[in-house]
């Protein structure tokens, strides 16, 4: 993937293209957060503290939930860990297209594995036409993006309407559009639809995030065994 | 709370962040990976996209229930079909967030 030397600037402008629909969906959920974290009394410092500390979406919004009901700061930390527990499953999948990858690269790398980052990084490793560089830049511009946007809503987020412009939509919408590219064969087209229904079930069933996680494993290793199943009978 | 209140929280709650984050990824990419590993993983993407989006299509959240009618799963169908006739992902998020707008005053 590295073979031929990419000029800076193109990395830079390669990984901002990549990142800018990220950035379109961090935009308003930041500020969501920073408003909300203003509201529950955090200063804008602590705001930027956790942002740059922490950047991580969901459990930020629990944080500030959970410190509004006065949990404890052990609760927390916990409720964090498991939130998070899910980007294993990412790293891991990250690993295939990062092999042999200098240590201190992956280190720095890996403090910009969310979501949204990762699956289009995902996305993009696999066509073949991206390498490490570029998509650091695509974590890093999605991570400037959210610590501004949330420090802009713990200091004026009060302003911004609900709802504008059908900005709460913006992930949802760029998910849909990541899904469609994995769906590259029946067999995904099979595990896609395994996660969905094990993810609402447990989702419905569960208190807690684990449905992610779980319905994820279990939908992943279910299309493994059928694409084993599949091998073996093409094989006789 | 405190500057050091606030400081040892995030501190936490960032360290618990970043060890799943890094730790399989220095790990596994300075490994020789069993291929049927490699498989696994090859689906966890799908898996994973289709774990987090399911939901918030079909349930209501405050609740935890089954809901067909969800405007977030209207508006879904056709980003859908835009996405898979135009493969552009900032194309499909313009185009969702649109729909999503003009929906709340339709619906």
């Amino acid at each position: 993937m590295d073979q031929t030397v990419t000029p800076p600037q193109k990395t830079l402008r390669q990984g901002a293209a990549a990142a800018w629909p990220i950035c379109l969906g961090y935009f308003p959920i930041g500020l969501a957060l920073g408003v909300l974290a203003q509201q529950a009394g955090l200063p804008w410092w602590a705001v930027l503290m956790m942002s740059v500390l922490v950047f991580a979406g969901s459990a930020q919004f629990i944080c500030v939930a959970m410190l509004v009901a006065g949990a404890s700061t052990p609760a927390i930390i916990f409720t964090t860990f498991v939130v998070n527990l899910r980007h294993t499953l990412m790293s891991s999948a990250l690993a295939v297209y990062l092999s042999g990858v200098k240590r201190s690269f992956l280190a720095f790398f890996a403090y910009g594995i969310t979501d949204e980052s990762f699956a289009v990084n995902m996305t993009r490793f696999r066509t073949g036409n991206w390498d490490r560089n570029r998509a650091l830049v695509t974590n890093q511009l999605a991570n400037i993006v959210w610590i501004i946007a949330t420090v802009t809503g713990a200091l004026l987020g009060q302003f911004v309407p609900q709802g504008a412009f059908g900005i709460d939509f913006a992930l949802t919408a760029m998910f849909i559009c990541l899904l469609v590219f994995q769906l590259r064969g029946r067999i995904y087209l099979l595990t896609g639809l395994l996660a969905a229904i094990i993810s609402v079930s447990w989702y419905l069933l569960i208190p807690g995030d684990s449905y992610i996680v779980g319905a994820s494993i279990c939908a992943a290793t279910g299309g493994y065994l059928l694409q084993v199943r599949k091998r073996r009978v093409n094989d006789v | 709370m405190t500057f050091n209140d606030y400081l040892l929280l995030f501190c936490g709650m960032g360290a618990v962040t970043y060890l799943p984050r890094s730790l399989p990824l220095l790990y596994l990419a300075h490994k020789k990976l069993p291929q049927g590993l490699v498989d696994w993983l090859g689906l966890i993407p799908v898996s994973i996209l289709s774990a987090l989006l399911a939901p918030l299509l079909f349930c209501e959240n405050t609740q935890r229930s089954l809901h067909f009618g969800k405007p977030e799963f209207l508006v879904a169908i056709p980003t859908l079909a835009f996405a898979l006739k135009t493969r552009s992902l900032g194309g499909t998020v313009l185009v969702g967030m649109l729909l999503y707008w003009l929906a709340s005053y339709v619906l």
